[in-house]
């Protein structure tokens, strides 16, 4: 048996469902000039910005949202399943500073540290896909969003999740992930990336988000809503009422992705936080924001939908006991309640600061999270008696063949991160100094993934050309670009 | 009128009842007592007391929000008042406030407002998704002693410095303080980007504000400057 966690019965599960109905029909939902005529087209009245969507047409979105989904590997190999009670996780994103491994003091984020973060994120098979995990202060603004997808993909092969900050950089990443792809056909048949797409907390689809939705349907490459409500700030200060909401934005995104193009592969995704109400800051790892986080992918699962949070970030400015035991705690947490992609490892101080260490440390938890959901099977034909016939009472288990041959089934073995007593734990007393410890060999371990390729050798092309424009001769982080400027005959 | 009507004023603040503010306000003006005395001996008590509760861990945003509310409702009562006797209340500054560009959030930035017009600031909202070159240019309309941009994104937070830098362009900043704040801001970012001061929260923006404004007046008594 699964182990699960479930906070809403069916009944509340269909009450919330009712009353976000109610909500996109009636205030309704503020959309940008860019949908109007999608959803008027419809049947779906448009007045002063705002749609005002019956639950007819948004049940029947819902409905033709593919159940199942898959993001691909460089290889080609289909490694992220989204739907059913898959569980992936992935660090989290778009982080302006990284806490300095040396000094452990919050620093802006630059390609280097992006591309360290990649390399040790792509050696812990806890993590099934990357992120543009960080904004890189040494790159232009205006080129961020594409500059940090290229690099996870020049050094990663796992899939990614990434998002836009605008409508047009979308265009640019998708043209990106077309070059590596091969194609759009094969971007559409193969989707490397899922893109995040955030309302606007309440009820709001702004000009970007709207037509990132519309724009990522029609290229069939897989989107993600994250809609993100703020108890009581931006959104009902009772958790069923701020997951009410979130069903509402996510309901209302689906209604536009899907009329846009039915059938396109969208996600059920939250980013919620309760707001504390004496700082004004949204922590993610208050177990309100967890439990918003699991409601809402709650609601999703009974939808049938593919569903995404983010979890396992920690509020603490340092790596510490705080953010250490909120990022643990709701990594059990998501994976118990069955959601596909959970996001966020690696954060902490409210989501502003990525830290390499953390994300070490976070594998260690999500390891222990796996496991946990494996549950308990009887693997044995008698599950002690047969074993007790062959020890009796001497308790000598250790020298059964049964013990030697299920014991890796049965535990789990963390890394040096975790202090088990074991003898290379010693040398190092303290968590941070493991985690260090631990980057610093996956470091050394790292391979970046596959050969060079025509296609590597276009996607610099582009780099170059589109950094060109905003005069930025030099490609920072990418230490292989002598190699794809002569590549090999 | 209650026995002690100043005492009682102030903890129509502190229960953030306006109602019963203004009630008290059309009270004391009908029995007599001068607005401004009403202002400074019965509200504004009020309101520092509020902020003292606030720091203290006993008092929350919705709390504050509501004694921002009584503290607006007696004011709307004893303003006019205060015209018609060609008095008005003294203006503790003036504050260009605004979210911004590409950021649309505002809570952090309206309960700054909220509360900095509490305490006799003269507040310019300009509101969520707001350019560089407007805060320059409504701080120079105003005669704006403090400019304040707030910024919830760790992609928009980098637009803070572009208002500073707007500021020197209109040849603003030596008479403009600049104070930042929102989700990802620190005040080691403040240093950064060359802003006067970091807000971690709403009452602390409003400490801060008086602290800029005493500096600044400081400056203008200071004889270098007199003499430059």
């Amino acid at each position: 048996m699964r182990p699960k966690f479930q906070l809403l019965d069916g009944a509340l599960v269909e009450r919330i469902l009712g009353e976000a109905f109610e909500l996109i029909e009636n205030p309704g939902v503020r959309v940008a000039p860019y949908v109007v005529e999608l959803l008027q087209a419809a049947g779906i009245s448009v007045r002063d910005g705002v749609a005002h969507i019956p639950e007819p047409i948004a049940r029947r979105a819902l409905h033709s949202v593919p159940r199942e989904f898959f993001l691909y590997d460089r290889d080609g190999v289909a490694s992220v399943r989204y739907g059913g009670d898959a569980v992936h996780f992935d660090p989290g994103s778009s982080c302006l500073n990284i806490l300095d491994s040396e000094t452990q003091k919050a620093r802006p984020a630059e390609s280097s540290d992006l591309v360290r973060l990649v390399q040790v994120a792509e050696m812990l098979p806890q993590y099934a896909a990357q992120s543009t995990a960080m904004v890189c202060n040494d790159v232009p603004a205006e080129i961020g969003d594409w500059y940090r997808l290229l690099l996870v993909l020049l050094y990663s092969k796992k899939p990614v999740v990434t998002g836009a900050f605008s409508a047009t950089s979308l265009h640019l990443l998708l043209e990106l992930l077309a070059i590596e792809s091969g194609g759009s056909e094969a971007l559409r048949l193969r989707p490397r990336a899922i893109f995040d797409v955030c309302p606007s907390p309440p009820l709001n689809w702004s000009e970007f988000a709207s037509q990132n939705l519309v724009d990522l349907a029609r290229a069939g490459v897989p989107a993600e809503i994250v809609s993100m409500p703020l108890a009581g700030a931006t959104a009902p200060v009772t958790l069923a009422g701020s997951v009410v909401q979130h069903a509402a934005e996510c309901i209302s995104g689906v209604t536009i992705h899907q009329l846009a193009q039915t059938g396109a592969p969208i996600v059920w995704g939250a980013a919620p936080a309760i707001f504390d109400m004496r700082s004004g800051k949204t922590p993610m790892g208050a177990i309100e924001t967890v439990m918003l986080d699991v409601a809402c992918a709650e609601v999703g699962k009974y939808l049938g939908l593919p569903t995404h949070a983010y979890m396992v970030a920690g509020d603490g400015r340092v790596i510490d006991a705080q953010v250490e035991m909120e990022s643990g705690m709701s990594a059990v947490l998501g994976v118990l309640a069955g959601i596909n992609m959970i996001s966020g490892a690696g954060m902490l101080d409210f989501l502003a600061c990525h830290s390499i260490e953390k994300l070490v440390i976070d594998a260690e938890a999500i390891a222990s999270a796996q496991r946990l959901i494996e549950g308990i099977e009887p693997c044995t034909e008698t599950l002690a008696t047969a074993m007790f016939a062959q020890t009796g009472l001497s308790g000598d288990f250790l020298k059964l063949k049964e013990t030697r041959a299920l014991f890796r089934k049965e535990q789990h073995f963390p890394s040096a991160v975790i202090d088990r007593g074991f003898a290379h734990s010693d040398d190092a007393t303290d968590i941070l100094k493991r985690a260090q410890a631990r980057v610093e060999e996956l470091l050394a371990a790292y391979e970046r993934p596959g050969l060079l390729t025509d296609r590597e050798t276009e996607m610099i092309a582009f780099a170059r050309r589109e950094s060109a424009k905003v005069g930025l001769a030099a490609l920072p982080g990418i230490q292989c670009t002598e190699e794809v400027a002569t590549p090999a005959k | 009128m209650p026995e002690n009507p100043f005492s009682a004023m102030r903890q129509s603040i502190v229960d953030g009842a306006p109602d019963t503010a203004s009630d008290l306000a059309r009270e004391a003006l009908a029995s007599g007592v001068a607005p401004l005395e009403a202002i400074n001996e019965g509200y504004v008590p009020g309101m520092h007391a509020v902020g003292e509760e606030f720091a203290r861990g006993q008092m929350f945003l919705p709390d504050m929000m509501a004694s921002a509310e009584a503290m607006r409702a007696a004011m709307a009562v004893l303003e006019p008042e205060l015209k018609k006797q060609g008095a008005e209340r003294p203006n503790a500054g003036t504050v260009v406030l605004g979210t911004t560009k590409g950021d649309i959030h505002e809570i952090g930035k309206t309960l700054v407002g909220t509360l900095l017009t509490a305490h006799g600031f003269s507040v310019h909202d300009l509101g969520v998704d707001v350019s560089a070159e407007k805060f320059a240019a409504k701080a120079s309309e105003v005669g704006a002693d403090i400019v304040g941009v707030s910024a919830l994104l760790t992609t928009t937070m980098r637009n803070q410095k572009g208002v500073i830098e707007s500021l020197e362009r209109a040849g603003l900043r030596a008479r403009v303080k600049v104070m930042v704040g929102g989700a990802p801001v620190s005040r080691k970012w403040a240093d950064e980007i060359g802003a006067d001061g970091y807000a971690k929260d709403a009452m602390s923006a409003v400490a801060l504000a008086r602290e800029l404004m005493e500096a600044k007046v400081r400056l203008a008594k200071s004889p270098v400057l007199e003499s430059a």
